[in-house]
C-alpha cells in the first residue's frame, strides 16, 4: 500500500546546486585514476575484482564509492592508498603516480586499528613522528588535532577506554594530522550503532567544510552516501566496473531533515536500481522462505482487527 | 537473585572469594593426601619399623621389615615360645611425613657442608639459578630477536624455519657428552644443554606470536608514513609485546625443566648436586625439601614476572577483557 511518490529526476539540478557543481568541476584534479584493473590469481582460476575503472575527484571533493558486496570498492581504496598495487592502469595524485602507501594519502580503516599501546595523544602523534617531526611540534600539532575531533579531554586514554565513535574520530585526526592531499575511507562508520554513526557522519562533514581536504568514502548505505557526498562512484560486481558517476542534487549544507526531500529520494531511487536491479522471477524464488504454519489459528501477530472480522 | 551462582558454568569467571579459596585449595589437597598417607597408621604403611627385635635374630631396632615378613617372625616366635618382636607400622624411608620434610628444609640450610669443598645449601641454589639465566638470557637475545624477524618477514621465516623445526625434536640431554668435549666439565655445557632446550622453541613460539598481530595495524601505520625500520620499531614490536613477554615466562619455565639433566652433565653441581648426594645418604627428607625449593623459586619468579608485566603493560587491561 505504499504511494508511490512523483519523483523528480536525480538529474535535476537546482540551480544553486548546478552552480557549486561548476565551481567544483573548476578546482585541480587530485586524484586521476585512469583505466584500472586489478586480477587476484586463486586456486579457482583468476579472478577480476575491478576492470577497467576510470574517475577523478577535484580539490576538496567528496566522493562515495558505492556499490554491492563483490563489487570490488575495497580494492579500489586500498589501490589507492598503495596497499595493494594494480593489475593494469594507473593511479595519479596531484599528477604524480602512487607507488605503494604514503603519508600524502591518509586512511581510516573498517576495523578500529588505533594503537593500543598509545594514548590517543600518540597515536594522533604517530605520522608526525614517522616524518620525523620534533616531539613538541608533533605534540602540540597532535593537540590540535584531536581538540578538532572534540576529545581534548581524551588526551591521555588508551584505545580501549574509548567507544567506537571515539575511536574512529581519533582514527580521522591521525590520518588529518599528517596533512594528506586526501583522505581515503573504508567503510569507517560500519561497525557503528545507527545514533553514533548519524554523530559521526555530521562530525566528518563538519570537518571536511572547515579543512583542505578531498575525501573518497567507502560504503555500502545509501544514506550515507547521499548524505555526504558531492558525487558518488557506483560500482557493479563480478567484475567491478563503473556504472554511474552520480551527482547529487541535494543541497548544501545537508542536515538529517534532508533524508525525505525529493532530491534525496530521487537518487536513492536510482542508486536503488543500479545497485538492486529488479531480479529475473526464476531468480528470487531461491530467496523465498519455505514456510509453514505453527502457530493456532487466530493467533495471528499482524493481521488488524477489521482484516479478522472481515 | 539472592540464588548463587552454579560453581560449574562454562567459561565463566568465579567470584574472587570462590577464586582465592580453590587456589588455597589447590595446594592443601594434595598437601592433605600426604598428610593422610604419612600420619595415618592404617592407610598404605606397608612396613613396620621395629622397637623391639625380641628374639628374632636379623631383626635391629629401627630397622624397617615389611609388614608380612614381621606378622610371619612374630607368629614363629609366639609358637616357640620365645620373645615377639615389637614394632610399629610405618612407610617406606623414600616417603617421608611432612614434617620431616617441613624440618629439612630448614636444617638443610643450616647443616654445614661435609667436606670443605663442597658447598651451603643456598650457594647451590644459586649456583643453578645462575645457570639458568645464562642459558635462558643467551637464547633470547638470539631467539627473540630472529623469532621477531622470522614473523614479520617471510623470507627470512622460510630460510630458518624449517632447520629449527627439524632441530626442536633432537632432545636436549642428546647433545650432552658434545657439549662436554667442547666446554669442559663446568659451568659451559650446562649453559648450552639449557640453551638448547629453550632456543628452538623460542625461535618458533617467538614466531607465531609476531604473525598474529593484526595486519591492519601494520597497514593503518604504512598508510601514516612508517618507513621498514619504523614498523618494526615502532609497531611490530610494540604490538605483540605483552604477548610475547607471556611467552617468555611460559618458556622460562621450560628452561627450568632442563636444570636437573643440565646439572648432571660433566661435575654434577647446584642444586642436583645436593639431591643426588641427600639420596646417596638416604636423606630422602633433604631430598624432597630440595624438590619443593626448585617449585618454589620457579613459581615465584612466575609471580614476581606477573606482577611487573602488569605495572609495565598499562593499556593491556581491557585488551584481555576483550
Amino acid at each position: 500500500m505504499m504511494t508511490e511518490l512523483e519523483l523528480q529526476s536525480y538529474l535535476e539540478q537546482e540551480e544553486a546546486v548546478k552552480k557549486r557543481f561548476d565551481k567544483l568541476k573548476q578546482r585541480d584534479v587530485i586524484l586521476q585514476v585512469n583505466n584500472l584493473s586489478k586480477k587476484f590469481k586463486t586456486p579457482q582460476g583468476e579472478v577480476t575484482a575491478l576492470n577497467n575503472v576510470n574517475f577523478q575527484t577535484h580539490r576538496r571533493e567528496f566522493v562515495c564509492i558505492i556499490g554491492a558486496s563483490g563489487c570490488g570498492k575495497s580494492t579500489l581504496i586500498r589501490i589507492l592508498a598503495g596497499l595493494e598495487s594494480p593489475s593494469d592502469g594507473e593511479v595519479l595524485l596531484d599528477g604524480k603516480p602512487v607507488i605503494g602507501p604514503g603519508p600524502d594519502r591518509g586512511m581510516v580503516f573498517q576495523g578500529y586499528t588505533l594503537f593500543p599501546w598509545l594514548t590517543v595523544k600518540k597515536n594522533v602523534m604517530f605520522g608526525l613522528q614517522m616524518q620525523k617531526h620534533s616531539p613538541a611540534v608533533s605534540e602540540s600539532e597532535a593537540m590540535q588535532w584531536i581538540d578538532l575531533v572534540g576529545l581534548e579531554k581524551f588526551a591521555d586514554a588508551y584505545p580501549h577506554q574509548l567507544s567506537g565513535g571515539m575511536k574512529q574520530r581519533v582514527a580521522i585526526a591521525r590520518a588529518l594530522a599528517n596533512r594528506p592531499r586526501i583522505l581515503l575511507m573504508d567503510e569507517p562508520f560500519g561497525a557503528l550503532d545507527a545514533q553514533t554513526r548519524a554523530k559521526v557522519q555530521a562530525y566528518l562533514l563538519e570537518i571536511w567544510r572547515n579543512i583542505d581536504i578531498t575525501i573518497v568514502f567507502i560504503t555500502h548505505d545509501l544514506d550515507e552516501a547521499i548524505y555526504l557526498a558531492d558525487r558518488i562512484l557506483v560500482l557493479k560486481p563480478h567484475p567491478g566496473e563503473v556504472l554511474e558517476m552520480i551527482e547529487v542534487p541535494v543541497r548544501r549544507p545537508r542536515s538529517p531533515e534532508q533524508f525525505i526531500s525529493t532530491e534525496f529520494l530521487a537518487t536513492k531511487k536510482r542508486l536503488e536500481e543500479l545497485i538492486h536491479p529488479v531480479q529475473e522471477e526464476e531468480e528470487n524464488i531461491e530467496d523465498k522462505l519455505n514456510m509453514f504454519r505453527l502457530t493456532k489459528v487466530g493467533d495471528d501477530v499482524e493481521g488488524d482487527i477489521e482484516d479478522i472480522e472481515a | 537473585m539472592s540464588q548463587t551462582e552454579p560453581w560449574f558454568a562454562v567459561r565463566t569467571a568465579l567470584s574472587a572469594r570462590r577464586t582465592r579459596l580453590l587456589t588455597l585449595a589447590s595446594f592443601l589437597l594434595p598437601l592433605l593426601v600426604w598428610c593422610a598417607v604419612s600420619y595415618l597408621p592404617f592407610v598404605w604403611h606397608p612396613k613396620v619399623s621395629i622397637t623391639d627385635p625380641g628374639d628374632v635374630g636379623y631383626f635391629s631396632v629401627g630397622m624397617l621389615a615389611d609388614k608380612e615378613l614381621f606378622a610371619e617372625e612374630a607368629a614363629n616366635m609366639r609358637e616357640q615360645g620365645k620373645a615377639e618382636p615389637q614394632g610399629f607400622r610405618a612407610n617406606p624411608v623414600y616417603l617421608p611425613a611432612p614434617h620431616e620434610v617441613a624440618i629439612a628444609f630448614y636444617t638443610a640450610f643450616t647443616t654445614e657442608p661435609k667436606r670443605r669443598s663442597e658447598k651451603w645449601l643456598h650457594e647451590s641454589l644459586w649456583h643453578s639459578i645462575t645457570i639458568i639465566f645464562w642459558g635462558f638470557f643467551l637464547s633470547s637475545i638470539i631467539g627473540v630477536p630472529l623469532g621477531i624477524l622470522c614473523g614479520t618477514y617471510m623470507a627470512i621465516s622460510r630460510l630458518h624455519e624449517p632447520f629449527v623445526e627439524f632441530f626442536r625434536y633432537l632432545p636436549a640431554p642428546a647433545f650432552g657428552a658434545l657439549a662436554v668435549a667442547i666446554l669442559g666439565i663446568h659451568d659451559g655445557p650446562k649453559i648450552a644443554i639449557i640453551f638448547i632446550g629453550t632456543f628452538f622453541q623460542q625461535v618458533l613460539v617467538v614466531a607465531n606470536t609476531t604473525r598474529k598481530l593484526d595486519i591492519a595495524l601494520v597497514e593503518a601505520a604504512l598508510t601514516l608514513g612508517a618507513n621498514r625500520i619504523q614498523l618494526l620499531f615502532r609497531v611490530v614490536i610494540p604490538g605483540i609485546i605483552t604477548d610475547l613477554y607471556r611467552d617468555l615466562r611460559i618458556l622460562l619455565g621450560w628452561a627450568w625443566t632442563y636444570l636437573i639433566v643440565a646439572e648432571l652433565i660433566g661435575t654434577s653441581s647446584g642444586i642436583t648436586w645436593f639431591i643426588t648426594q641427600q639420596a646417596r645418604y638416604k636423606n630422602f627428607d633433604n631430598v624432597y625439601a630440595a624438590i619443593i625449593m626448585i617449585g618454589i623459586i620457579g613459581l615465584a619468579s612466575d609471580l614476581l614476572l606477573a606482577w611487573l608485566g602488569k605495572r609495565m603493560f598499562r593499556w593491556e587491561k581491557a585488551a584481555a577483557k576483550a
